[in-house]
């Protein structure tokens, strides 16, 4: 049995947990103070997920760049390959939030949306 | 120039959740003033998410929230100017303003609530030795760069200072193909969130070295490098020094509250927070000048922002309405033992309504763990609340009771304290 020091990305209390780990098994969470730092600390150990923002290229608007984001968590590990993946995608403007940038990330099934409207300029 | 009750200097969260405020409690003529090119302010260039857990119950990024602000002000048909700026706020409440369009105007409102933010620190206030070279930026200059012009400032960057900002930007540059070496905090702590520190530079192996300081940059026409070195009680260890060649130098060394107007207009400020010193309305020492957000003092979430802005709308309502401020018996508020300033400074109990609850807000002077918050108004202990982490980078809320604040209603001070659990 191994203990793995984790702090909760839940929220911005930052809570201290401590896993204990068999193998690939987690057996317990402790220094959680509500349900979501036990989900998170369950999740880092077995499949950590982040959501990625970033921004992509517009043409014709009102501001040079757009911000993006993933519409859901993707893999920890597919963070370089996602943002790889949108560094030439340019959207003409108008762009509106929400709007479906690249519609499956990197094979990662997610799609990236926009974060913010441009108009046209 | 069209004659406005209330002008809110900045379009930011602040500016606009006091807008939204303002309006549904009952004051029909309001004006924000922006000097950027669009509302939102800071939360335009804060492209990461996080924000609105507490206001939404969901993780937005920050155009996202500020989008949902900026929605209800249209909604609201809340007029405001853009590009324009706030030159002067004289103390009889008159705003002097310009713009492309209306080129110099003044208004005289009925009462004006002070928005206008923070900004950062800059090189010039932390005595670094070295050249002047190109590739020293504040963290959020870089991120305006990054995330609304589109260029990367820099290739193999470190950074100084561990605020938000400096942590969100480490992430960023990295994505964004650039290497960062090492982030240096001057302090024992760092000075941001620490969900900032996991998912900012753990995730990408960025190492964060604390009581660590910049001695030296070299570099002439362009950042060269910089030299590290370790520090005791304030002074760099002769020795210690370490040598990162690097081509950029973001310093993220804290957020100064803008108050320049509130100075002009006589506006009692507060040494510790650099931000007017409010009372429980969150109005300053001119009546029926208001203030919220960070120009007040810098917040650690744009929910407490936005919460906070919302009052001062509302409080600066009920002073349009009634036409003037409710005289009272003012509560000093002390803060000692470890709580480095309040917010507000004053309590007025006999204005509150019965059911009303007063936020007090603020921060640790260093990093305490079991302790407790304790309030006493005169000698009577009226509020206690157990703390097992206390840490400067993270700002305190503790809710006091009006029915509980008017009971002790003649009380000579109120205290805010730390006390070992």
């Amino acid at each position: 049995m191994k203990k793995v020091n984790l702090i909760c990305i839940g929220c911005p209390l930052g809570c201290p947990l401590t896993v204990e780990m068999e193998g690939d098994q987690v057996l317990s969470v402790t220094g959680n103070t509500c349900k979501n730092g036990d989900k998170y600390a369950r999740k880092e150990m077995t499949n950590p997920t982040r959501v990625i923002t970033s921004t992509v290229r517009v043409t014709g608007g009102k501001l040079a760049m757009v911000s993006v984001k993933t519409a859901s968590d993707v893999p920890k590990g597919k963070i370089f390959d996602c943002v790889k993946a949108l560094k030439d995608v340019d959207i003409p403007a108008p762009v509106h939030m929400g709007q479906v940038i690249v519609a499956d990330i990197a094979g990662t099934g997610v799609p990236v949306i926009a974060t913010k409207n441009v108009d046209a300029c | 120039m069209k004659e406005y009750d209330l002008v809110i200097i900045g379009g930011g969260p602040a500016g606009l959740a006091a807008a939204v405020a303002a309006r549904n409690a009952g004051v029909e003529s309001i004006l924000i003033l922006e000097r950027d090119n669009e509302l939102g302010g800071i939360l335009n260039q804060c492209i990461h998410s996080g924000f609105g857990l507490h206001t939404f119950q969901e993780e937005l990024t920050g155009p996202e929230y500020a989008g949902r602000f900026i929605d209800q002000v249209k909604q609201l048909q809340i007029p405001y100017k853009l590009k324009t700026m706030v030159l002067d706020l004289a103390p009889d409440k008159t705003v002097t303003a310009m713009n492309a369009e209306d080129g110099l105007f003044q208004i005289h409102p009925k009462a004006v609530i002070l928005a206008m933010g923070c900004r950062e620190r800059p090189r010039g206030a932390l005595n670094i030795p070295g050249f002047r070279p190109a590739g020293i930026y504040t963290a959020g200059t870089a991120q305006r760069l990054v995330n609304m012009e589109g260029y990367l400032p820099g290739r193999n960057v470190v950074i100084l200072g561990s605020g938000d900002i400096g942590l969100i930007m480490a992430r960023r540059m990295t994505l964004e193909g650039a290497k960062v070496h090492v982030v240096a905090e001057l302090m024992p702590y760092s000075g941001g969130l620490k969900r900032n520190i996991v998912q900012c530079l753990d995730d990408f192996g960025i190492p964060l070295k604390l009581s660590h300081t910049v001695v030296d940059i070299q570099g002439k026409e362009r950042v060269e490098g910089i030299t590290l070195a370790r520090v005791e009680n304030g002074k760099p260890i002769p020795g210690t020094e370490e040598h990162y060649p690097c081509d950029t130098l973001l310093l993220s060394c804290g957020l100064i509250p803008e108050n320049e107007l509130s100075r002009s207009a006589g506006v009692t400020i507060n040494p510790v927070t650099n931000g007017p010193a409010v009372n429980e309305s969150l109005e300053t020492s001119i009546p029926g000048v208001f203030a919220a957000g960070n120009v007040l003092h810098v917040h650690d979430l744009v929910d407490y922002v936005s919460e906070e802005a919302a009052a001062a709308g509302v409080h600066a309502a009920r002073y349009i309405l009634q036409g003037q401020s409710p005289a009272g018996n003012e509560i000093p508020i002390r803060c000692e033992g470890g709580v480095r300033y309040t917010v507000p400074v004053s309590i007025r109990p006999q204005e509150l309504e019965a059911d009303a609850v007063v936020p007090l807000r603020f921060r640790v002077g260093n990093v305490y763990q079991n302790k407790r918050i304790v309030v006493y108004a005169g000698e009577t202990q009226i509020f206690q609340r157990k703390a097992r982490v206390l840490a400067p980078g993270e700002m305190e809320t503790v809710n006091l009771k009006a029915s509980v604040l008017q009971e002790h209603g003649d009380a000579p001070e109120i205290l805010v304290k730390l006390e070992d659990a």
